[in-house]
């Protein structure tokens, strides 16, 4: 099934890709079951019209995603048109030459179908595993992030910085695709450090929004939207804003509410803590009727303004494959239709679409033109 | 005449507790000292047991409820605060410091305290010394000299020459607070959620530019 993005907004999953066990059935996936799962439930996100797959990074069990890239090119082998994401890439405890490089020749495998999610990550031990301090997290965020950039824009790179040895004149390889370096999205839960940097550079912001009520998200976007702006980058309106997601829908929303219960009640990070009924009112969480989760999403840009790019996550807490894809088919054929007629009534001419490699390569080559038409400097 | 907030908090676990009758006098006196310095005292008072399961929610989940926020709102904006728990097994009861671990860390610097707390037995009086004042110390809270330990027997007897009966270390230490609430303007201040660290650049400081 072919989907014409005709709203400018993406729709996708993201997933942390937990090895949880069923509390149902108290059954629990191998790593190798999971990770062929999560590689079918990619699939499944294209075949069901919906245009993003982003992966997460982890280094720790229960979860599995501890070599994205790899992952990811399978999943471009196999797709068409899905982009292919991350949530998130480790900006401070990866050397940010192997990111440039590892993400550049997945946009070659991928023929461009590639972008990325910055994130500290918030697993403590990770950084000193990697050879680095947790104190250091917003530093590491900043600076690896200034190499990956130059690394991407400049073909020789002479680099001195704080955290890593230095580079004389490296190049890194492959160049990216037709030149132009892969979208780049931060996210962060807290930091306003993290939309300042996403500001300043003009790229995208997400909010994964999913454990937290939405009056933080929408101080941090709208910090986000205003230093945009700030930058020059275009007006707040024109900032590229991601949201994160969380659903669970049955026909009746009684039989979603009885489904997921002890799916939630179990669930890591808030398992055993909030009610259902607390968290889904506190949250985006929604359980219900597929018109309930239109409803509540629709209702997302009074929030945070008119937005690029919503993620859902939907394969966490044990939830079994079978399950997950049945999830997925709801997604694709009932809700997200209604939500792009949704997203697209009153859209300003002037808010982005969500962002693709070929709007990267039109952008810069519209400003090469333009440069070009320019009168030329008088040499004196 | 000038206003100044006043937070109290009460973590007593039973309804009616004493806990809440030694934070009621230790308010009812510090307002009576902040009228004779002048000034009117807005005082509100905090039950946990109120919040209790908002509390441990927040340590799961990592955001306050409505309700908590609220509650922890009141706390960290007020001008002066008193903190009152039970003491429980050698020191502040779990739902106390649960209380204490979802705020801010940074959200009582400055903040003029008056440390209390009950117990059953005079013998566990030292805890508000090793155990309530280095966790305000800690938070760069301005903890009063005077901390008030009520025992059962204190509610019933003269107390000895040197310390003085109940009432009496009640006045001394809400005398204490009033001072130093007096002068406080935490609560008229407005604080960016947002502010950036000194110094700070999205591009680092390293070869980046």
């Amino acid at each position: 099934m072919s989907t014409v993005n005709s709203t400018g907004m993406q729709f996708g999953i993201f997933t942390v890709g937990d090895v949880t066990t069923d509390p149902t059935n108290d059954t629990t996936p191998t790593e190798h079951q999971r990770i062929k799962n999560i590689l079918t439930i990619a699939q499944k996100v294209e075949e069901v019209g919906m245009e993003v797959f982003a992966l997460g990074e982890h280094h720790n069990p229960p979860f599995v995603p501890s070599s994205p890239t790899t992952m990811l090119g399978y999943i471009a082998a196999k797709t068409e048109r899905l982009i292919l994401s991350t949530a998130t890439t480790l900006i401070t405890t990866n050397d940010p030459v192997k990111i440039a490089e590892d993400y550049a020749m997945l946009q070659h495998v991928a023929d461009g179908r590639v972008d990325l999610m910055m994130g500290r990550g918030n697993t403590g031990p990770v950084y000193p595993w990697f050879g680095k301090d947790i104190r250091d997290g917003i530093p590491l965020a900043i600076e690896n992030y200034a190499l990956l950039q130059r690394l991407w824009r400049e073909d020789f790179v002479n680099w001195e910085g704080k955290f890593r040895s230095p580079l004389q004149g490296f190049q890194s390889t492959p160049r990216p695709l037709d030149g132009v370096a892969p979208f780049v999205w931060h996210g962060s839960i807290r930091s306003p450090e993290i939309a300042e940097q996403a500001a300043y550079y003009g790229d995208g912001f997400f909010a994964n929004n999913i454990f937290w009520p939405k009056e933080h998200y929408m101080r941090l976007i709208g910090y986000y939207r205003q230093r945009f702006e700030h930058y020059g980058h275009g007006k707040a309106e024109e900032a590229i804003v991601g949201l994160g997601g969380q659903a669970f829908m049955a026909k009746n929303s009684q039989d979603a509410v009885k489904q997921f219960r002890p799916y939630f009640d179990n669930a890591p990070v808030y398992g055993h803590g909030p009610t259902m009924e607390d968290f889904t009112e506190q949250t985006p969480l929604t359980v219900g009727s597929p018109q309930q989760v239109i409803d509540r999403y629709a209702g997302m840009r009074e929030f945070y303004g008119d937005y690029q790019r919503q993620l859902f996550l939907m394969d966490h807490a044990g939830l079994p494959l079978k399950t997950v894809l049945e999830q997925l088919d709801i997604l694709g054929e009932e809700v997200i239709p209604v939500l792009r007629k949704e997203f697209a009534k009153d859209r300003p001419a002037n808010v982005p679409d969500g962002p693709t490699h070929e709007a990267l390569v039109a952008k810069r080559d519209a400003a090469l033109v333009a440069s070009e038409s320019e009168p030329a400097e008088v040499a004196s | 005449m000038t206003t100044r907030k006043i937070a109290v908090i009460a973590a007593g676990l039973s309804q009616p507790s004493s806990t809440r009758l030694l934070a009621d006098r230790l308010a009812d006196a510090t307002t009576r000292q902040l009228q004779d310095l002048g000034v009117d005292a807005e005082v509100t008072i905090l039950e946990l047991r109120d919040t209790a399961q908002d509390v441990v929610n927040n340590l799961m989940t990592g955001f306050p409820s409505p309700k908590l926020e609220a509650a922890i709102d009141t706390v960290t904006n007020a001008d002066a605060l008193i903190a009152v728990t039970p003491i429980f097994t050698t020191s502040y009861s779990g739902l106390f410091k649960s209380f204490i671990d979802v705020l801010d860390p940074a959200s009582l610097t400055d903040m003029p305290v008056l440390i209390a707390a009950t117990g059953g037995s005079e013998r566990h009086s030292l805890a508000l010394d090793y155990a309530m004042r280095p966790l305000f110390t800690y938070l760069h809270a301005q903890v009063v000299t005077t901390s008030v330990y009520a025992a059962s027997s204190d509610w019933g007897s003269n107390g000895d020459a040197t310390s003085g009966a109940l009432p009496d270390r009640i006045e001394r230490a809400a005398r204490e607070l009033a001072a130093l609430a007096a002068v406080s303007d935490r609560s008229s201040r407005i604080v960016d959620p947002f502010a950036l660290p000194a110094g700070f650049s999205p591009v680092g400081g390293y070869g980046a530019q």
